[in-house]
């Protein structure tokens, strides 16, 4: 079946539509990752968009088991690939990825050119896109929308047992975030977006019925039958989509951690709230870093680290009070700020990976030992 | 680190099985990332024929043997401060552990520069190694060494069964066995332990993947991989051998992830500065509940075949980075030369795929074994990009330029070995025999099971086979869709046509009707993600638009020599290079259309645009549809693109230099041979005969030997000398098919002639400048194995103007424009053409370094008419050229080279005379001076005779001289004290093979009587014996004599130490 993707610029590239067949709008961008597919289709960073993969052979390894993705969904929009490999072969394989978008009815195309999709983007920016498959449908901007609340977690959920307890702020967390948490031997509590561990009233819902309750707790919750107690050490910001300015709850919760000085380490859509919450200032990056090679240079070292990024804001003003952590060596953009005297840290790439490499993982350990 | 002024580089030598040209790449990339530095280059390297040992590269070159003795003199006079050891293979790397070891790096203060002594010591020990990993906890496989059946048996116990037997020091993998049980391991050891003092037992990794990581790190500790590779052949087989692909196209994020951070962490452990290489053994169906099962089995703290491939596929400049790095640069202050805005300190993102497919030349050795296996056997490589793996694989196979139409040629098939037998044993045919297959219904899991290749491959090999079946048997049914589909999936507008009965022309028209075309891309190292200031390209139907816009009248193609292969190697980069360089003079942008990744021609600054293509008919047509240049070079990358001569110029391509039509009458033999008549220049007698009888009936009037052979090739494939009737018509019988279309070549072949070479550059028939050069061996030795002496020595001067003379005839009378070379034979006075090539030889690096004209700069001239008379002064000193070979590596092959042209390689040496110059070109291509005994075997009574001067004078030198019965009974009855060995054959002691083991023997001699075959089958045991054993072998009595003159008159002590710019 022949479909299409139209860009805002009304430029139309034919390609064959192999997912669910549906029409579908959003911010088209594009990954020059070269491995990892089902990460990234996972990450809920990507909500709205339309991923375009560079590296051109897109399926080789099929789709594993649930437990390996970033959350429980494929979270594009849609996506293009210019050669599609039905014919995966892997021990982990429980579906080919085909069969996989079907069901979570996600359209995709096969378009060729993916190169000459990429420059577009890179010429002309970011650009609104849609799948169309039958129906022709309207463009649609997300980044006019709260992304971030369609892909946080409702639910409050602990994890893991160790004598720290952090919570992590889902803002569309990347489940590598609380398993590289948990791997360092801390309890976590996932939370909403919009959920103030501050604030006394806040009623919480759906939490495990199993969880104990935890004596000495700042944080009480009274007026539920599954409410608890917790008493916690530090603060992740994950990462997440859109624009950082409409998260504007968990800006607050983060002046909040600031104001108690509780530590926080933020990460991706995390680092920008924390500039925010800082009195800093985010702007939108002309087509963003959706990569697995990006260079950041740790300030006032010879260090540099090869990072995982997915981000189209950066953070254009440091807010007083921190200094600039790490640079990106290819363009010189903000990779991560950190309080001059207070555990407050962000990084704008992805210390949890998934997919590409690990190298920064000690970004948890430092945090940690902060705490 | 203290201030490095001037470095010290070793180089790699001669091209031979498993050093190849990656080692110029990596050499010269060393040299121009030291240069910009402000570091003064010394370079000791041999090779010739290397780009790295031009002028425009080391401030000093030394064209003298890598060993340590010779590194230490240069030292001495040169005094540099640092050495680098990591960019000239092993070569380079064993001379500097000797340097160090022996503590002359000590005393000289000269700081090893980039990674350290003690890691690459570590790395060298196997032992040592795998101990140092498991401190790390890293898996290696385990194996350990068992002197007898019952330590054997205690070792598989512990390891487990199945289990691996290699015999030690066995060759060829000799004797070596998987055993699934004690019994089976019995049998195997027991077999084993009869010819090897022991056996090695180790872990069995059955058809586990191979895959690597180029990993590159700074004294800062910054790391990066710059790329992983995946080996589309399971563990077994080496990487030099395998089909690899890159990047890796079956792991997961997670096997990715987890491979990639225990390379780093093996380079951070070892402390590499520079570039390493990591080598994994992963299993692709581990048990269940392991999330991973790998075995790191090799690692490589230097650059290597896989980070000149590396490099090659990411557009990543490894090589020249890794040299920054050692002069303790850091990462970050590197630029990324490709796209020249972003960082060295990143890793790219390839928007394409690569595959590297070796090629091999084993039918070129008598004898030679074909089975490949763990260590290597072929001769080069090249490297298929495209944008889906079919596009890449196909082209990689008709990149081989071996008549292969893609990934289903069968024309290596149907020798009579089941699919099945050809899956199972790796071959070079195998690949084919995957596509045959599949054809025949083979389900997938049984190759798989048969082969241990991937399924994923496999299935995409299917795809092609599949595409292929679908092709119509008539063209009006091809649709456009179809066409384009085969297109992506890189079938040859030939090969889509044979289904139809059509053209690869007539394809190409209807192609055009389509608007067909290929895209042409860029490699810009980040897929895109910043615009890129690379001239890095490659064509692929997978796309919709070109990244570049034409050269137009600005550009000049120059076509480059493909794979390196016997018969064609790194000279022919040496002049697409020098071409490359000189068109700047006319303002021309060079584009070169390459295929091989060992070259410098595909380095991203050698010139202004570089297609990694194929040289086929096709593409080159694409790129000239494109660019629309000025004209196309074909005379300087030896006989590939000399080949495409007359189908380009039908095209309506302008070629540079002479016109293809004189080109077909110097390569057609009829043709040429009336021009030579006309011209009443001498040449042998020759005749093309379709039948047996007309072959006997020429061979009796011009008499015995005669030379066979089929026109239009380079080295002569299945040439062979007869000396009777019986031996011709075995040989029509057995091996040639003679028929009206495929003629059978009979020359007369003239015994104990002198073999002379004339090489030139022309313009407009009109000689621009010449050079001749003398054959150290007499003529049945092919001039690609032949040692080359400069000036000549027993030349006639009027040979010499004889020479010169038929020169400008044949140069007036072909209107030759460019380089040249002819070929002759002389005999009392006598002088005859053997042949004519119409581009340039193989000789030319050597000639133009050696009388510092650079003919290649001449003959570039020559295409815009600019060029000049020029006078050539005679060098006051003496260079000759040796042929490396590589008979070592080809088990079973007959080392004695003859009119098939077996070297794989050359260097050149200079010095006061001939035996200077020989004594040290010998002793760099792996011969030594001998100091423990001497073998000779002198077969025939006119070779015994001829041989007993030289033999006296190897008398004089007090060594021991061992001989077989009957020359031993000749040498006393000389005067000449010998001890007799017996034969191998004759199993009486004591015996050569005997004295050859107990190391006593470090030259051998074994001259045959070319009449007597049977002789030569007896002697082929003995012959191979001496490789097997590294013993220096010298099969021809020419060769023999000048190497026993050269010993008599030489010694280390006064071979002189003198750099290229002191001799010139």
């Amino acid at each position: 079946m022949i479909g299409k993707l139209i860009l805002e610029d009304a430029s139309e590239f034919e390609g064959i539509s192999l997912g669910a067949p549906r029409s579908i709008s959003g911010e088209v961008v594009f990954s020059t990752g070269m491995v990892g597919y089902p990460e990234s289709l996972t990450d809920p960073s990507y909500k709205g968009q339309i991923l375009i993969f560079t590296y051109p052979l897109i399926g080789n390894y099929g789709i594993p088991d649930k437990k390996y993705w970033e959350s429980d969904k494929i979270q594009v929009s849609g996506f293009i690939v210019s050669n599609y490999i039905d014919t995966p072969y892997h021990q982990e394989m429980t579906l080919t990825l085909r069969k996989w978008a079907v069901k979570e009815n996600v359209p995709f195309l096969e378009i060729t050119d993916t190169r000459l999709l990429t420059q577009k983007i890179r010429t002309k920016g970011t650009m609104l896109g849609k799948i169309i498959t039958k129906d022709n449908i309207n463009f649609y901007d997300p980044n006019k929308e709260n992304l971030v609340a369609q892909v946080s977690t409702k639910k409050v959920i602990q994890k893991g047992n160790g004598k720290k307890t952090v919570i992590l702020i889902d803002c569309g967390a990347k489940q590598n975030i609380e398993r590289s948490l948990l791997k360092r031997g801390v309890r976590v509590i996932t939370v909403p977006w919009n959920f103030d561990p501050f604030d006394p009233k806040v009623h919480l819902r759906g939490v495990p019925q199993a969880q104990p309750h935890l004596e000495g707790g700042r944080l009480k919750q009274s007026e539920s039958h599954d409410s608890f107690e917790v008493k916690f050490d530090g603060i992740v910001v994950s990462n997440g989509p859109g624009d950082p300015k409409m998260a504007t709850k968990t800006i607050e919760t983060i002046r909040k951690a600031l104001a108690s000085k509780i530590p926080v380490l933020g990460i991706c859509l995390g680092h920008q709230l924390l500039a925010l919450a800082g009195g800093g200032d985010t702007q939108k990056l002309k087509f963003g870093h959706r990569s697995q090679n990006q260079p950041c240079v740790l300030e006032k070292t010879k260090r540099c680290y090869i990072t995982t990024q997915n981000h189209g804001f950066e953070v254009s003003k440091i807010p007083k009070g921190f200094h600039k952590w790490f640079t990106n060596a290819n363009d010189n953009s903000n990779e991560g700020i950190i309080h001059q005297k207070l555990p407050f840290m962000s990084v704008q790439f992805h210390p949890e990976a998934a997919p590409g490499p690990e190298d920064t993982g000690w970004i948890f350990d430092y945090f940690l030992e902060k705490i | 680190m203290k201030k490095i002024n001037k470095v010290l580089i070793l180089g790699s030598g001669a091209l031979k099985i498993g050093e190849a040209g990656e080692f110029d790449y990596s050499g010269s990339q060393a040299i121009k990332a030291l240069k910009e530095e402000g570091v003064k280059t010394i370079l000791v390297n041999p090779n010739i024929a290397t780009i790295q040992t031009s002028d425009l590269l080391a401030d000093k070159v030394y064209f003298l043997p890598i060993y340590k003795y010779f590194a230490e003199k240069v030292i001495e006079k040169e005094k540099p401060d640092g050495i680098l050891l990591s960019f000239g293979g092993q070569t380079a790397l064993n001379c500097g552990i000797d340097l160090y070891k022996s503590g002359v790096l000590a005393k000289h203060n000269l700081q090893i520069l980039g990674t350290s002594i003690s890691a690459i010591l570590l790395t060298e020990d196997r032992e040592k190694f795998a101990m140092h990993l498991r401190k790390i906890n890293i898996p290696t496989p385990k194996s350990m060494a068992a002197r007898n059946l019952n330590e054997a048996i205690k070792y598989a116990k512990e390891i487990g069964f199945p289990t691996m037997v290699r015999s030690g020091f066995a060759l060829g993998g000799q004797g070596s066995g998987i055993a699934q049980n004690l019994k089976e391991l019995e049998e195997i050891v027991k077999h084993a332990l009869s010819f090897s003092p022991q056996v090695l037992i180790e872990q069995y990794l059955h058809h586990f993947k191979e895959i690597e990581y180029e990993v590159v790190r700074d004294k800062y500790d910054n790391c990066i991989t710059v790329c992983n590779m995946e080996n589309m052949d399971p563990l077994g087989i080496h990487t030099g051998e395998s089909v690899v692909v890159a990047p890796s196209q079956t792991l997961n994020n997670f096997e990715y992830q987890t491979l990639r951070n225990i390379s780093i962490k093996i380079v951070r452990s070892l402390g590499i500065v520079g570039e390493c290489n990591v080598q994994f053994a992963l299993n692709p169906e581990p048990t269940h509940n392991t999330p991973i099962d790998l075995y790191v089995i090799e690692v490589n703290a230097r650059l290597s075949r896989s980070s000149a491939l590396a490099s090659k596929a990411t557009g990543y400049p490894l090589a020249y980075v890794a040299a920054k790095l050692s002069l303790g640069k850091n990462l970050t202050e590197i630029k990324n030369k490709i796209t020249g805005v972003t960082q060295a300190c990143f890793e790219p993102a390839m928007d394409y795929v690569v595959v590297k497919i070796p090629r091999w030349d084993i039918e070129k050795f008598k004898g030679a074994d074909e089975k490949i296996g763990s260590s290597m056997k072929s001769v080069g490589e090249v490297m298929g990009i495209g944008r889906r793996f079919e596009e890449a694989y196909q082209k990689a196979i008709r990149m081989l330029d071996l008549d292969f139409d893609g990934g289903t040629s069968d024309i290596l098939l149907g020798n009579g070995k089941t699919i099945k037998n050809l899956l199972e044993v790796p071959t070079p045919k195998r690949i084919f025999a995957i596509a045959q297959a599949i054809k025949e219904n083979i389900s997938i899991s049984t190759i798989y099971t048969l082969t241990g290749i991937n399924p994923w491959y496999l299935e995409r090999i299917k795809n092609i086979v599949l595409a292929e079946k679908n092709i119509p048997k008539n063209i009006k049914n091809l649709t456009k869709d179809q066409l384009l589909y085969l297109k992506k999936l890189g079938f040859s507008d030939k090969r889509i046509g044979q289904f139809m009965g059509q053209t690869g022309l007539k394809i190409r028209s209807l192609r055009k009707k389509y608007k067909i075309t290929p895209s042409i891309f860029q490699i810009d190292t980040l897929a895109g993600e910043f615009e890129a200031k690379t001239n890095y390209l490659y064509l692929t139907y997978n796309g919709n638009h070109n990244d570049i816009t034409p050269e137009k009248e600005k550009g000049v193609i120059v076509l480059g020599s493909g794979p390196y292969r016997i018969g064609s190697s790194v000279e022919f980069d040496w002049t697409c290079v020098n071409v490359a360089n000189n068109l700047k003079k006319y303002k021309k942008s060079s584009i070169i259309i390459n295929c091989n990744p060992e070259t410098v021609s595909t380095d991203y600054d050698i010139s202004d645009r570089l297609y990694f293509e194929e040289l086929t008919f096709e593409r080159i047509a694409d790129i000239y549809d494109f660019e629309k240049p000025y004209g196309v070079v074909i005379s300087v990358g030896g006989q590939t693109p000399n080949n495409r001569a007359s189908s380009l110029k039908a095209y309506g391509a302008r070629i540079l230099g002479t016109d293809p039509a004189n080109i077909d009458k110097a390569e057609n033999r009829s043709k040429f041979s009336k021009l030579l008549d006309n011209l009443a220049i001498s040449q042998p007698s020759w005749e093309k005969v379709s039948n047996i009888i007309a072959a006997i009936k020429f061979c009796d009037r011009v008499g015995y030997p005669v030379l066979l052979r089929p026109s239009y090739v380079l080295s002569g494939t299945l040439m062979r000398i007869c000396h009777n009737k019986e031996e011709l018509t075995r040989f029509i019988e057995e091996a040639a098919h003679i028929s009206k279309e495929y003629p059978l070549t009979i020359s007369k072949f003239i015994e104990k002639a002198k073999e002379i070479e004339l090489d030139a550059v022309s313009q407009k028939g009109e000689l621009i400048t010449s050079i001749i050069t003398e054959h150290i061996e007499n003529a049945g030795v092919h001039s690609g194995d032949s040692s080359i002496v400069l000036p000549t020595q027993r030349v006639y001067s009027k040979t010499e103007r004889n020479i010169e003379r038929i020169g400008i005839m044949l140069a007036k009378e072909l209107n030759i424009s460019g380089p040249f070379n002819i070929q002759f034979l002389a005999k009392d006075n006598r002088l005859q053409v053997i042949e004519i090539n119409l581009r340039s030889s193989r000789t030319f690096p050597f000639i133009s370094k050696v009388t510092k004209v650079n003919f290649i700069g001449l003959a570039t001239d020559s295409f815009f008419g600019k060029a000049r008379k020029h006078e050539i002064k005679m060098p006051d000193f003496t260079a000759v050229k040796v042929a490396q070979f590589s008979f070592a590596r080809i088990t079973g092959a007959d080392p004695m080279p003859g009119v098939e042209m077996a070297s794989t390689g050359e260097v050149a040496c200079f010095g006061d005379d001939v035996e200077e110059a020989f004594l040290k070109a010998e002793i760099a291509v792996g011969g030594k001076i001998p100091e423990k005994g001497i073998f000779i075997s002198l077969g025939g009574e006119k070779n015994k005779i001829n041989f007993l001067e030289s033999a006296e004078l190897i008398a004089k030198l007090n060594i021991s001289i061992y001989a077989t019965e009957k020359t031993s009974k000749f040498l006393s009855q000389n005067g000449i004290k010998t001890e007799k060995l017996y034969k191998l054959h004759e199993k009486k002691s004591p015996n050569i093979l005997e004295y050859f083991l107990k190391n006593k023997v470090d030259l051998a001699i074994n001259i045959v009587d070319a009449n007597l075959s049977k002789d030569i089958d007896d002697d082929l045991a003995l012959r191979r014996a001496a490789i097997d054993h590294n013993i220096q072998l010298f099969t021809n009595i020419k060769k023999a004599s000048l190497f026993a003159r050269a010993l008599s008159s030489k010694n280390l002590d006064n071979l002189a130490i003198k750099s290229w710019d002191e001799y010139t």
